[in-house]
């Protein structure tokens, strides 16, 4: 017969640590979303003006998210300031989403035809209202999948951030496996929630998707 | 009146539009014909102001186009125009792509702004695609919904740039018939075309271009039936 050590409790633990996984993907998406548009917007419109932009963000993508966490974590230390390895997590996660969403934005934004726009202007649409009304739609429908990638890679990336000291939900599996050594279960569990997390997240974005996709 | 005088047009270094000078007026029909790169598309978007000119005026209605005092979403509410290619919204239905711009431009309501979009989509024959999008549409429908898109706007004049030439053969009596109909309503109307019948057919006068310059300019039966130059002769062979 089947015999373990885990019980209901070690269950609600990770259940804990998978909250805080879905709060810091929360608020890195929520930053990443409002920084990556904005910027995606300036990189697709004034190209030159945003160059320096671009620079910075190309950092923010090619140094491992690792590297990121300690080192602001340190400088946080060295500079004094006062803020809590949670939210530490969070603006490094978003920034990071930010530079990836920038670049999706921009190529969306890129993706309208100038023709297209031509057209809305000829009908006396004003520079903003060919942005917000035909830019920005078709731009959101191209970019879409692209963002759900991002959602669901920074969800995994989260688990990064128990190296500055956050009990998320692998942090927290592997606290239970050291406990009652039974890693395989323990694993197991733990990659189920991240499954169904993803799961939700895939199909609710799926779903957004075909609806749009009926249209074409 | 859409008055063109020496109109000058370069892209970087390259002129394209050499000093055209052109008048169309309240009522009237012009063709505008010739080879391609002689500039026609060029002068067409100059006067709505797609294109900045670097020469010469261009009035509508006595208003300078190419001023910089000119609020160009204002004035390019009388002017319609339809391109090669049609260019629907495609997150848009046929009949929102037709309410936008009377909506966010004119500032109609969204009752008025359907009753229109409506009533031009009707004309055009196209009541009973109102709520496909354009991506189901033919290429033919989708130039008519062009068509009616810029006439909702109800313009004082139509441009149309070889509304045409990216249709399947079988699809362009349905345009030219919606452009002859908007003729015989008293639409005052530039026209590129390729479509040398129809345009001695639809046409009060007919602008043969070469190297963005009117080479000959006339009465339809003349300029088509009866050209003066020989390059005017050459071409209509070439297209026949
Ligand atoms: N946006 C542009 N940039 C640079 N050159 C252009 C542009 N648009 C048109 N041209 C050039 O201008 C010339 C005239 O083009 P166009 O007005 O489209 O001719 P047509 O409509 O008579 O075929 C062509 O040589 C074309 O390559
Ligand atoms: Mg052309």
């Amino acid at each position: 017969m089947f015999s373990t050590s885990f019980t209901w409790n070690d269950f609600l633990f990770l259940l804990e640590g998978a909250w805080v996984t879905l709060q810091l993907t929360t608020w890195a998406i929520l930053l990443g979303t409002v920084a990556g548009l904005l910027f995606g917007l300036m990189r697709a419109l004034l190209p030159r003006a945003s160059l320096p932009l671009a620079w910075v963000l190309d950092v923010f993508r090619s140094v491992p998210l690792l590297i990121q966490f300690v080192l602001f974590n340190s400088l946080k230390s060295i500079v004094g300031l006062n803020i809590s390895a949670f939210t530490v997590g969070c603006i490094v996660l978003g920034v990071y989403a930010a530079a990836y969403f920038t670049e999706i934005v921009r190529s969306g934004v890129l993706a309208v035809p100038f023709t297209t726009r031509r057209a809305s202007r000829s009908l006396g649409l004003s520079y903003l209202q060919d942005l917000r009304y035909i830019v920005l739609p078709i731009a959101m429908r191209v970019a879409f999948p692209g963002w759900l990638n991002l959602v669901l890679s920074v969800m995994k990336d989260t688990a990064l951030v128990m190296w500055i000291g956050i009990v998320e939900l692998l942090r927290a599996s592997q606290i239970v496996v050291t406990r009652i050594q039974e890693p395989m279960l323990v694993l197991c569990i733990a990659g189920l929630i991240y499954y169904v997390m993803s799961l939700v997240v895939a199909r609710l974005g799926a779903r957004l998707e075909k609806r749009w996709q009926e249209n074409d | 009146m859409i008055e063109i005088d020496n109109v000058h047009k370069s892209f970087g270094d390259l002129e394209v539009v050499k000093g055209v000078s052109l008048t169309v007026n309240k009522g009237e029909v012009v063709s505008i014909i010739g080879g391609s790169g002689s500039g026609k598309s060029t002068l067409l978007m100059c006067i709505n102001g797609l294109e900045p000119i670097q020469k010469g005026h261009i009035r509508v209605d006595g208003i300078e186009v190419h001023d910089r005092a000119t609020n160009l979403n204002h004035l390019r509410q009388k002017i319609g125009i339809v391109f090669q290619q049609w260019n629907a919204f495609p997150h848009l239905t046929v009949l929102e792509n037709v309410m936008l711009a009377p909506r966010k431009v004119l500032g109609k309501s969204k009752a008025e702004a359907e009753a229109l979009a409506v009533q031009q989509l009707t004309h055009v024959g196209l009541g009973d695609k109102l709520k496909a999008f354009p991506g189901k549409l033919s290429g033919g429908q989708q130039q008519r919904m062009a068509i009616a898109r810029a006439l909702a706007m109800s313009p004082d004049y139509m441009l149309f740039d070889e509304a045409t030439s990216a249709l399947d053969p079988q699809l362009v009596g349905e345009v030219l018939d919606t452009m002859r109909m908007l003729a015989e309503d008293g639409m005052t109307m530039v026209l590129v075309t390729h479509e040398i019948r129809f345009a001695r057919d639809v046409s009060d006068r007919v602008a043969f271009f070469r190297n963005g310059l009117v080479h000959e300019i006339g009465s339809p039966d003349q300029v088509i039936g009866n050209p003066v130059h020989a390059e005017t002769a050459a071409f209509l062979k070439s297209v026949k």
